[in-house]
């Protein structure tokens, strides 16, 4: 029994799923979503506001990868790994105890799990940077950076290079180098170089800075495998394309399991890859409800969060326009989460679109709320999921209670928490 | 003293414009010399300080940051003196009104340096607007690419500011035409595949890139990026560049000096660099 959760006693009436979107958006303006401007606009947001030097490894790069999607031998390739290296697919999961848990006396929403935790290095991340990977070699290019956060995303660009025997180089800040000590661990052991980012507030926003400085230093023999569905075109689209075998395989999964479409997709929100991997394919499909969920940090009223979309104000970081936290002159701000993978000031440029259009809807939970969500799903589940991935879970406190009966909810059960024991132990240590 | 007022200057004000400040220097065969210097660090009273003593010690035009958290462009040093600016509350507007407060003091173009986020947040029509109003020449803006520049630069013009574009090592030759076509003022010659900060030696190619560029277009050409003293000034000039621009190795430079001392360090540096570019 979870005492720290309050149990929900009241519920509001289940309505119907398209009324609760902010407004209705036009055919036109999904088709932006599917296929971005010729400078990776999704109406205002996106671009390459870039340095100079990096402007032609951007194009080679967008040019790769179309010619790449074309080409049998490149998806073939990249299907037979996703499948015998990564362990795709990955399954759909009825929760059914979690689903027992947000039971009403009149049912309540039925809850599914996209096992994303299930992955090979046991998170989403590796789908981009398997399929980040194999365009290197195509582009010839022997060396790879990135930049990660929790660290997830490290260990996975780590995994792909030590397969294929390219040199890794990951940036990663001092203090998420602390929190995600075992990550670091792993990369290492994978052959990578993990190098210390000091500057800043030493987490990702500045990983990613020193990332984008390397590459500009060393383009010619470099190719970075960003992480995110951020940066500069065609970043954004690259890495939600390589994401979108997620919604693609759901898809399959729902029609299998209840013979119709998901009514509501959940996923955490940092840079948001696994939340744009999950919606891509459903965007056009108006029924379906799309939720991102922010971090809050101590709460968004603190000042002390990660809540870009809730928050923030349009701004340009890391090369694109989207929403940043940002101070009144248009200094980008120190986000702050418990969970290092969405400690991050801005957000994918396609998801500050999407919240725009009306098409996608964008909450935020507290540090607290996700450690609660954590102990529920690992408690009833039997599920440690990522820190990361519990701020999705913990948004079921508010989301079940407005959903009528035999509504279908699909989750992007993004991460595991192994990662994050020692982090929830810290936090969590007294109460166990 | 080598630099007086411009009596080519168009504007109500002292200030020349970039263009007739090149056309002197070309005249009389020299390099324009083009320091930089971060506002504010470590405060905007010294900057204006060394401001002056820059021109006095022959700089020909000055390139001013202005400090963003961000700096995607700039190695160490210039990432370190724009720490440092911010945390003694350097603000766009601060640094246009301590420009303000120069006027009829300082007589060579000033050009600010910055990134697009801090010009986006004030918006870039406002921002141009306080400019020219505070005598601003022109502008440059590392991570605004030519496609990205193309709402800035009419925006910029229409008030005598010239939006300054760069060309990189890497950037192809129709390309580089291209930009140097767009640039106003001159064009900008990113001479490292790389950030800012100080190279022990130039890469070879940027001489058949100061030709190409001059090839292509009747801009002015200045080169910049890693650029760290008096033989690297030497050596550009001889190369047929029209400006160098030196910021590390000046900030660093300014940053050892003993405090009370940055506006004569940073003269004394200036001069050294004026002897190499003739």
């Amino acid at each position: 029994m979870i005492l720290s959760i309050p149990r929900v006693v009241s519920f509001l009436p289940g309505v119907p799923v398209t009324s609760t979107l902010p407004s209705q958006p036009k055919d036109a303006d999904l088709a932006v979503s599917a296929r971005p401007s010729a400078q990776g606009r999704f109406g205002r947001y996106g671009g390459q506001y870039v340095p100079e030097t990096l402007m032609p490894a951007l194009a080679e790069l967008e040019q790769a990868a179309a010619q790449a999607w074309k080409d049998p031998a490149f998806t073939t390739e990249l299907d037979r790994l996703l499948r015998s290296y990564v362990g795709r697919a990955t399954p759909l999961y009825e929760a059914e105890r979690l689903t027992a848990h947000y039971c009403r006396p009149d049912g309540g929403p039925r809850i599914w799990l996209k096992r994303e935790d299930l992955n090979h290095t046991g998170a989403h991340k590796i789908n981009n940077a398997l399929g980040q990977a194999l365009l290197a070699l195509r582009m010839g290019k022997k060396r790879i950076i990135a930049e990660t956060g929790a660290g997830q995303h490290g260990v996975a660009t780590a995994t792909v290079c030590a397969r294929f025997g390219l040199e890794c180089v990951v940036y990663m800040g001092a203090e998420d180098m602390r929190r995600q000590a075992l990550n670091v661990f792993r990369m290492r052991l994978l052959g990578a170089t993990v190098q210390p980012v000091t500057a800043g507030t030493a987490t990702l926003k500045d990983a990613t800075s020193e990332a984008i400085r390397d590459w500009v230093t060393n383009v010619e023999s470099t190719h970075y495998i960003l992480g995110s569905v951020a940066g500069p075109h065609p970043y954004p689209m690259l890495v939600r394309d390589f994401h979108a075998v997620i919604g693609q395989e759901a898809r399959q999964q729902c029609a299998e399991a209840f013979g119709r479409l998901p009514d509501v997709l959940l996923a955490c929100v940092g840079g948001g890859s696994n939340a744009m991997g999950l919606f891509h394919p459903f965007v056009q499909d108006r029924s379906v409800r799309m939720i991102g969920v922010e971090a809050a940090g101590d709460g968004v009223e603190t000042g002390r969060h990660a809540a870009t979309i809730t928050e923030g104000r349009v701004g340009v970081l890391h090369g694109a326009m989207s929403l940043l936290l940002q101070d009144d002159e248009g200094q980008v701000q120190e986000a702050h989460s418990i969970s290092a993978g969405l400690d991050y000031p801005g957000v994918g440029p396609e998801h500050s679109y999407l919240c725009e259009i009306g098409r996608a809807e964008y909450a935020a939970v507290t540090d607290q709320q996700a450690l609660d969500a954590l102990r529920l799903v690992s408690e009833l589940e039997g599920i440690i999921p990522a820190l990361e991935t519990a701020h999705a879970f913990a948004w079921l406190e508010t989301l079940c209670p407005t959903l009528a009966a035999g509504t279908e909810v699909v989750i992007n059960c993004s991460g595991r928490g192994d990662k994050d024991v020692n982090t929830v132990a810290e936090k969590l240590g007294n109460q166990l | 003293m080598i630099a007086m007022a411009d009596s080519l200057a168009p504007k109500s004000n002292t200030q020349a414009t970039i263009s007739s400040r090149f056309q002197r220097v070309q005249a009389e065969g020299r390099l324009a010399l083009m320091p930089f210097l971060m506002a504010g660090d470590p405060d905007l009273a010294t900057t204006a300080e060394v401001l002056l003593s820059l021109e006095q010690s022959g700089a020909d035009m000055v390139e001013l940051g202005i400090p963003y958290s961000d700096p995607l462009a700039d190695g160490p040093v210039i990432q370190a003196a724009a720490s440092r600016a911010l945390a003694s509350g350097t603000t766009p507007a601060r640094v246009l009104q301590m420009l303000i407060d120069l006027r009829g003091k300082l007589s060579i173009p000033v050009i600010l340096f910055t990134y697009t986020n801090p010009l986006f947040n004030r918006g870039m029509e406002r921002f141009c607007d306080e400019a020219a109003e505070a005598g601003v020449a022109g502008l440059v803006v590392p991570d605004l690419p030519l496609e990205e520049a193309e709402r800035l630069s009419p925006l910029a013009s229409a008030r005598g500011l010239d939006l300054v574009l760069l060309v990189a090592p890497t950037t192809p030759a129709e390309r580089m035409a291209r930009i140097a076509e767009s640039s106003r003022g001159f064009t900008y010659l990113v001479s490292v595949t790389g950030v800012t900060g100080e190279r022990s030696v130039m890469e070879e190619r940027v001489e058949s890139l100061v030709q190409q560029l001059k090839l292509s277009c009747s801009n002015p050409v200045a080169v910049g990026f890693g650029i760290s003293g008096p033989q690297q000034v030497r050596q550009v000039r001889n190369w047929g560049a029209d400006g160098a621009i030196v910021g590390s190795a000046l900030v660093k430079r300014m940053a050892a000096a003993a405090p009370g001392f940055v506006a004569q360090e940073a003269g004394l540096f200036c001069k050294e660099l004026r002897n190499a570019a003739g």
